[in-house]
């Protein structure tokens, strides 16, 4: 696994309805190292939840349904291939060496079960202890997130806290066992952005104390700035375009990702520019098109594109994007002046 | 002031809450809006902005205060006046799931303003409708269908098309694009924008999201606790902000440039919004303000205009 905790190879993940089967996820690969924060990007339909439910193995199947490749993970007792463990080999991973943090605290945490009873299940099931031992170590964990009168607050039920509150609760919760991976799906999306700076000041701080790696997903590209290593975008259950955060934002190659970075204004930027908006909209998963899936929406798109899906070709080093563009034989494409920062 | 379209002098919404506790959702809010201009109202959730826009439109009656739209109080109006008001005035509402009948087809949706005000009879309506629907970035075909056959952001555009019908002076957006995609928002923005230029509208635009109320706004105001804490134009805004609250706001939105990121300073809030059942005394931010003195605990401070065009609430300017 060299260095890498977890390494997603190919993954197609399908769903059954009534209607027909949703490829959500059709071949993704990307891998995790030790300690780094991944963010996963891309807009709402794209698969970047499933891939991240699928690594924790969160959807019951039927009707989901892993058609394909391998999710490999660095445990405790060696490497594990996640895709072809049973229920019950599951269940002393989850919670355990890998942790979850939701977008919605609300639903995400049970309304009927104390705060102090929802952070010490984990520890009770995977770590032995005694309810003494899980209680006080529940109240350090409540003080780590920066709950103030933890003591106090271990008999509250989630309805009691605020919204910041109840998103620094799971993340106590997802980190009580210190699992070595942390997967946080939209964890600032429901909260303000004076509350959203606490939690990602509050998410670094703890990622430097524990080591753990972690796997962000969100839409927001300022988050990603903020907190990502290294990126990688989705559309259409594929990732188009992954390598380091500065290669995302400074020398991206997919189109998909120029028109990310050119559709969000910038606090910092003169108001006059106009955003340049992606027009159309994402293709339908029940029945996706033959080629690229963006090619639809693409200013560049050349008739192979709607003929074939493009590999992924290396930029540079770990930097690689599934455009067409990139083959030696395409024309060349100024990449637009806008699309992602500027270096200063 | 002749250039206003809208003035909002001292307005409160209070709302008389069960145990006899009352909820000043907004306490007290001055500001104006000219003519063809976008006034932004930004603030945290809670802090009032939606139920002052609710307020302006009528959906909720004033409880102190004054709204004037063209210098007529519109707490005053009646009847035949109320409904040529209700004319002149439309709202785009946040979620388009929400917002659209779903038994209505298309064309009645957007109809159904002119119809009850008598625009666009008999052809005209059909044709009245083709026409906003292509305004909006929609085809004719559209109008048969029923709105769970649209995207988020093709009902935000039938919501947007239903709000121009009766050719309203000016519409308030509450939110309009929070439930949108990105690349989705960057389209609907710029259809405001366009339509703007076109028709000469003046907008209302409530939003958290303040690096894109800055993008669309002429002016901006920021609301803490039903307060209205700083006016300004948008440059001003970020080029200087003066409320403590305003530069915290600005300090805690993620530029999306990593170099930018790694050379920021935060300024980070402790702690959350009060509950506005029992907002603190005095300025409501003195809680969490950084340079909170004794006299911000006493009293209100006074909106003051620090520099042309720049107004402030804050202790630390009087």
């Amino acid at each position: 696994m060299s260095g890498n905790l977890l390494e997603v190879r190919d993954l197609q993940v399908s769903f059954r309805t009534y209607v027909g089967e949703i490829q959500s996820v059709r071949g993704v690969t990307f891998s995790v190292k030790k300690g780094e924060v991944l963010a996963i990007v891309g807009e709402s339909g794209c698969g970047k939840s499933v891939t991240a439910q699928t690594i924790m193995r969160l959807n019951p199947s039927p009707p989901s349904v892993i058609k394909y490749g391998s999710i490999l993970f660095e445990g405790k007792d060696g490497v594990v291939d996640i895709t072809k463990m049973s229920d019950k080999q599951m269940e002393s991973i989850r919670g355990a060496e890998m942790g979850m943090i939701f977008q919605d605290p609300m639903t995400a945490l049970n309304p009927t079960m104390t705060i102090g009873k929802q952070i010490t299940e984990g520890l009770l099931k995977h770590q032995g202890l005694s309810k003494n031992e899980a209680n006080k170590q529940a109240v350090e964990m409540l003080k780590l997130v920066g709950i103030s009168n933890p003591e106090g607050r271990m008999d509250q039920y989630p309805h009691e806290l605020s919204g910041g509150m109840r998103q620094r609760v799971m993340i106590a919760m997802a980190l009580s066992c210190r699992p070595k991976l942390l997967i946080a799906d939209e964890p600032t999306t429901a909260l303000d952005v004076t509350i959203q700076a606490q939690i990602i000041e509050l998410m670094k701080s703890l990622q430097e104390k524990t080591g753990a790696s972690i796997i962000l997903i969100t839409h927001d590209l300022g988050v990603v700035a903020e907190m990502a290593e290294r990126v990688a975008v989705m559309y259409a259950g594929m990732v188009v375009e992954q390598g380091t955060v500065d290669e995302i934002f400074y020398n991206s190659q997919h189109p998909y990702t120029w028109g990310l970075h050119r559709s969000v204004p910038r606090l910092d930027s003169n108001s006059s520019e106009e955003l340049v908006p992606i027009p159309g909209t994402p293709p339908d998963l029940f029945a996706p098109p033959k080629g690229c899936p963006f090619a639809a929406r693409c200013p560049y798109a050349m008739s192979i594109c709607t003929e074939e899906m493009p590999e992924q070709f290396t930029v540079s080093g770990e930097h690689s994007a599934a455009c067409w563009l990139l083959h030696p034989d395409a024309p060349k494409v100024e990449r637009p002046a806008i699309a992602g920062g500027i270096r200063a | 002031m002749s250039d206003a379209l809208l003035e909002v002098n001292n307005m409160k919404k209070h709302f008389h809450l069960a145990g006899n506790q009352t909820l000043k959702a907004v306490d007290g809010v001055t500001f104006h809006i000219k003519r063809g201009e976008t006034f932004g109202l930004v603030g945290e959730s809670g802090c009032g902005k939606s139920t002052a826009g609710r307020t302006i439109i009528g959906l909720y009656d004033a409880t102190e205060g004054q709204v004037l739209f063209d210098g007529q109080d519109i707490s005053r109006l009646k009847g035949k006046g109320l409904k040529q008001y209700s004319r002149k005035i439309q709202m785009v509402f946040q979620d388009p799931y929400a917002s659209l009948n779903p038994r209505m087809t298309i064309a009645n949706i957007i109809a159904e303003g002119m119809d009850i005000h008598g625009l666009h009879r008999g052809k005209a309506r059909m044709e009245r409708v083709h026409s906003l629907l292509e305004a909006v970035g929609l085809n004719q075909e559209h109008a048969n269908r029923f709105p769970h056959e649209f995207s988020g952001g093709q009902r935000q555009r039938i919501g947007i098309a239903r709000a121009l019908a009766i050719e309203p002076e000016f519409i308030i957006a509450d939110e309009p694009i929070s439930a949108l995609d990105v690349s989705v928002q960057a389209q609907v923005v710029n259809l405001f924008k366009k339509l703007q230029r076109e028709l000469g509208l003046t907008y209302l635009f409530i939003a958290h999201d303040l690096a894109m109320v800055k993008h669309i706004s002429d002016r901006i105001g920021v609301m803490y606790l039903g307060k209205l804490v700083e006016v300004t134009t948008s440059e001003m805004l970020y080029s200087n902000p003066q409320h403590p609250y305003t530069q915290s706001l600005l300090s805690a939105i993620p530029i999306p440039d990593p170099d930018v990121e790694r050379r920021r300073e935060r300024i980070l809030l402790k702690g959350e919004v009060p509950s506005p059942l029992a907002p603190p005394s005095g300025c409501p931010f003195r809680t969490r303000c950084p340079h909170a003195m004794d006299v911000c605990a006493e009293r209100m401070p006074e909106m003051k205009e620090t520099e042309p065009g720049h107004h402030v609430a804050c202790h630390l300017y009087e």
